[in-house]
């Protein structure tokens, strides 16, 4: 991508710059183009959106021009004059506010699809630049290269734009077979020597009906005429006869076996290729899909895809051969029975064409309604504890029978043009058989063929039909294996939202210094953190307050990578760390969560998880800092015990510390802290908070709580609102300022009074919540029993 | 503490300023500029629920039924509400630049014509009765009312995503 410095972004030569241009004075320039896409009555329409240094030029769809000044005559700007900007369900609102009169006045407003926004934010930047003192306008804008698509000022060292590289979107091709290739094209010799095997093979089959000629011809009718056998030729014929078949076995055996070892390798290989795409996609990928889906499409679609090519297209392949062997056999014998014989091929062929359409939709909806039944169970399944506790079993039940009946409805649907597709083949096999031999009497009865060729005919035909039959066949398991391969090329097509640099820049010794400069990110089309900016020293350690929904868990996965900020960008030790490599920028993160995930495995490999070369003596030391040694050598095989995926038989505090000493055995130079205490109770959280005094030493911490007691050793708290930071600094200076974190702290500190423990905001939410719901409850069995 | 069948008499006014953002006035005679009326079950029941939200993000009211307010009150809030109601419904496709996805969406809508990325098929939620929402890759949601109501091609193009 290059990047232009012309200032409105679109070429010269275009139409509509022209048409602007025509609505200037002299001297008078364009700063900002926007196209906007709706109209005041939020219909789509285009319009447009100029600034220049004068003035504010909209023209609306019907092509009418209006202008604003927003400068006297002297060239000051007008005071109060002020454009506003925001958004809501995707659609994006511009109003120019003209507060110089007594009550703020409305003049004019714009809406737009989100797809204008960054755009539309630039035109606002500028817009409050001019309105700014003349002397801030900011000299270093025309130095700094700037993306030519959002704004933001490019890498030091790079055309390529970090915000906008990731706004990819090319629909992937249809013929998605054909794409099986990739995967093919390592096994290419194996796959040529069995092709060369069917050919010889189907070769060998079809000497057989060839040798009926001369056994008719000249042993058999000569017999009914009276003359004897010659058992030599007999012999002969015979011999042959089962030559062919012994050697049409042992081909057919060894191409069946070496193709379907290819074939098994080939889907492995995707299999593999689509797992290890899966864990590349960001978080965002997961959220949007159902467990269930993903897996039955890199398990059983990758299956049938294989099957597809050791037996379906196999059995096609040799198919088409025996069809053109067998039609040059003919036309070589009798090319007018040949005619005849062939001609409700292309009659057949029309008919599958016609099918076809029907049954790969059916069944890629039939796909997609497995994967909903099998949806079902991955929810419930793990959710089983809530499931039994609220008694919704029958519930639960009932919405499997639905996703069941669905899957019915959509098969019996599909059955319906598929079960009349084979016994119309049967039909017209029958039909043709009827039509050779009616054909055959005929040239019979005028002396052109012998019984032999007549008799051969009829024995190629039989197999001919078989094989159209089984070809149509083909169809169903096509649609089935194209609509498999494009269910799993949908995720190997998927391009990560966190995508990996072309040129990454390398980590060396990471300092840890963090800087947030005007922080964006949109969740769908929900705004969740705007305009944030923050500025973490290296070692230093920061506590994250806010209400729940405040944005906070939001920037943590924003730091880690998890997903990329919609605006601005986290700098770390002065680079973007969009141009770092993806895993290269993780390891120098530790992360400790809410809920501790551990993997199935032994303890010590889910402690070395992070680093999997550790030697035992570095678990142990990081199982000591983190204080889980010695629980560890309680348990009955100490550091190869076993645990489970949920960790089960161990409390929630004991998997904490595992989690803690994962971190602590990376040594990461970023630390993030999530609620990683308020799963626990007081004394087990005193417990962890040793473990974690130890790992945050040295290290930039970032780290969120629900109680304020926890972030004592903070250098600065971070208090954030609404995805904007509107606090920052040390306890002591926040509660002299009296404002949110005195709030926040204050209402802990009522709740440390009355209940004798310190729970957080949220949980005294929570707390009320509960005191509710026991209320309605101790009111329950009244209304229950006056029922 | 919340009482769930309170009755919402006017007992507060609501009044449009000149820079186009709705006044709030409660009882207590609190003035609160540029509230925002939400649908609290914008898809299951539209018009049951309406709370009036401050600019700070705090519930000022709440309207459990948009027609027990008064006339002039109503309309003011339909006003607002009309600009945050922005779900075009789809009524015709006119073309898919592919079945796979991500794929681009040519539509005719009751706001007009317009063309939408459709990034994966779970983008694509069912309402039940055959109505669908659809939502664009900018953040847009598209409807569709009833997919049976459709025309024939249409109709063909969205059961390759169904």
């Amino acid at each position: 991508m290059q990047h232009k410095h012309s200032k409105d972004g679109s070429r010269p030569d275009d139409p509509a710059m022209a048409e602007i241009h025509s609505q200037l004075a002299t001297q008078e320039n364009v700063l900002c183009v926007l196209t906007v896409d709706l109209n005041p009555q939020l219909r789509f329409a285009p319009g447009l959106l100029v600034l220049t240094q004068q003035r504010l030029l909209a023209k609306n769809e019907q092509g009418d021009w209006s202008s604003w000044p927003i400068r006297d005559a002297a060239g000051v700007a007008l005071p109060g004059l002020a454009l506003h900007h925001f958004d809501h369900a995707g659609v994006g609102t511009l109003e120019l506010l003209d507060g110089a009169s007594a009550p703020t006045q409305r003049l004019a407003s714009w809406r737009f699809t989100l797809g204008a926004n960054v755009q539309a934010l630039r035109l606002l930047r500028l817009f409050a630049q001019q309105q700014a003192p003349v002397r801030a306008s900011a000299p270093d804008d025309d130095e700094l290269p700037l993306c030519p698509e959002c704004d933001l000022p490019l890498p030091p060292d790079s055309d390529e734009c970090p915000a906008c590289a990731h706004q990819v979107h090319t629909p992937p091709s249809t013929w998605v077979l054909l794409r099986l290739w990739r995967f093919a094209k390592p096994y290419r010799f194996q796959l040529l020597t069995g092709f060369l095997l069917t050919l010889a093979s189907t070769a060998a089959t079809l000497v057989p009906p060839y040798l009926t000629i001369p056994l008719m011809d000249e042993v058999l009718i000569p017999f009914q005429n009276g003359q004897q056998i010659d058992p030599a030729k007999v012999g002969l014929i015979l011999g042959a006869l089962l030559g062919a078949a012994v050697l049409g076995w042992a081909l057919n055996w060894a191409r069946t076996y070496l193709l379907a070892l290819v074939s098994e390798r080939i889907g492995a290989d995707l299999r593999t290729a689509t797992f290890e795409h899966l864990l590349d996609l960001s978080l965002d990928y997961f959220g949007g899909k159902r467990t269930g889906d993903l897996m039955s499409r890199i398990g059983s679609e990758s299956d049938r895809i294989c099957v597809f090519l050791s037996l379906h297209a196999l059995d096609f392949a040799t198919d088409v051969l025996m069809i053109g062997m067998t039609a040059v056999i003919l036309f070589s014998i009798n090319p007018w029975l040949a005619l005849v014989t062939l001609l409700p091929l292309p009659f057949i062929g029309w008919m599958i064409h016609i099918v076809r359409d029907k049954l790969r939709t059916g069944f890629e909806k039939i796909d997609r309604v497995w994967s909903d039944v099998t949806s079902v169970l991955a929810d419930t399944i793990p959710g089983i504890r809530v499931v039994k506790a609220f008694a919704q079993e029958k519930r639960e039940a009932q919405r499997f029978r639905v996703a069941n009946q669905l899957n019915l409805a959509v098969n019996d649907k599909l059955n319906k043009t598929w079960s009349l597709f084979t016994p119309t083949v049967s039909l017209l096999t029958e039909i043709g058989l009827l039509v050779v031999w009616a054909f055959g009497i005929w040239l019979m009865s005028k002396q052109q063929i012998t019984v032999g060729v007549l008799t051969a005919f009829i024995a190629y035909i039989g197999r001919f039909y078989g094989r159209l039959d089984s070809m149509s066949r083909i169809v169903s398991v096509t649609q089935k294996a194209a609509s498999g391969a494009k269910r799993i090329f949908d995720i190997l097509d998927h391009v990560s939202n966190v995508p990996e640099p072309a040129q990454p820049v390398k980590i060396g010794n990471l300092k840890g210094g963090i800087e947030m400069k005007g922080l964006g990110f949109r969740y769908g089309n929900r705004s969740v953190i705007r305009g944030l900016d923050l500025q973490i020293h290296p070692g230093e350690m920061i506590g994250l307050v806010g209400h729940s929904g405040s944005g906070k868990s939001t920037l943590v996965n924003l730091l880690c990578r998890f997903y990329d900020v919609s605006d601005g960008a986290i700098v770390v030790d002065g680079t973007d760390i969009r141009r770092f490599a993806v895993a290269d920028y993780r390891r120098h993160i530790g992360l400790v969560l809410q809920e501790p995930f551990l993997f199935f495995g032994t303890i010590a490999e889910n402690i070395a998880y992070g680093k999997p070369g550790a030697t035992r003596a570095e678990i142990v030391a990081a199982a000591r800092a983190a204080h889980a040694h010695e629980f560890i050598l309680r348990l009955p095989q100490a550091y190869d015990s076993l645990v489970g995926e949920r960790g089960q038989g161990l409390s929630g505090g004991e998997r904490q510390r595992i989690s803690i000493a994962r971190a602590l055995l990376i040594d990461p130079r970023i630390l993030i802290l999530d609620e990683a205490t308020s799963s626990v109770d007081t004394e087990t959280e005193k417990e962890i908070q040793k473990a974690l005094d130890n790992l945050v030493q040295g290290r930039t911490t970032i780290a969120i709580a629900h109680r304020l007691s926890t972030l004592r050793k903070a250098d600065r708290l971070v208090v954030m609102d609404r995805g904007q930071v509107v606090e920052v600094g040390p306890h002591d200076e926040l509660m002299a300022k009296q404002g949110h974190y005195w709030r926040l702290y204050e209402a802990q500190l009522r709740q440390v009074d009355t209940e004798g423990d310190d729970t957080g905001a949220a949980d005294s939410q929570i707390a009320s919540a509960a005191a509710q719901l026991a209320h309605t409850a101790q009111h329950a069995p009244q209304q229950a029993g006056s029922v | 503490m919340t009482d769930f069948n309170s009755t919402p008499g006017p007992d507060f006014r609501l009044a449009r300023l000149a820079s186009g953002h709705l006044q709030f006035t409660g009882l207590d005679g609190e003035v609160h500029e540029g509230v925002t009326p939400v649908r609290a079950f914008p898809l299951a029941a539209p018009d049951e629920g309406i709370s009036l939200v401050s600019t700070d993000g705090h519930e000022l009211a709440w309207i459990a039924q948009l027609q027990d307010l008064p006339a002039a009150q109503r309309a003011l809030l339909q006003e607002e509400l009309a600009l945050r109601d922005f779900v075009p419904e789809i009524r015709r496709l006119k073309s898919v630049s592919s079945f796979g996805t991500p794929s681009q969406w040519a539509v005719e809508t009751d706001r007009g014509e317009t063309t939408f990325i459709l990034k994966g098929e779970e983008d694509i939620r069912r309402l039940g009765h055959g109505a669908l929402l659809i939502a664009g890759s900018e953040g847009v949601q598209y409807s569709i009312a009833d997919m049976a109501a459709l025309d024939r091609g249409s109709r063909r193009l969205l059961e390759r995503f169904l």
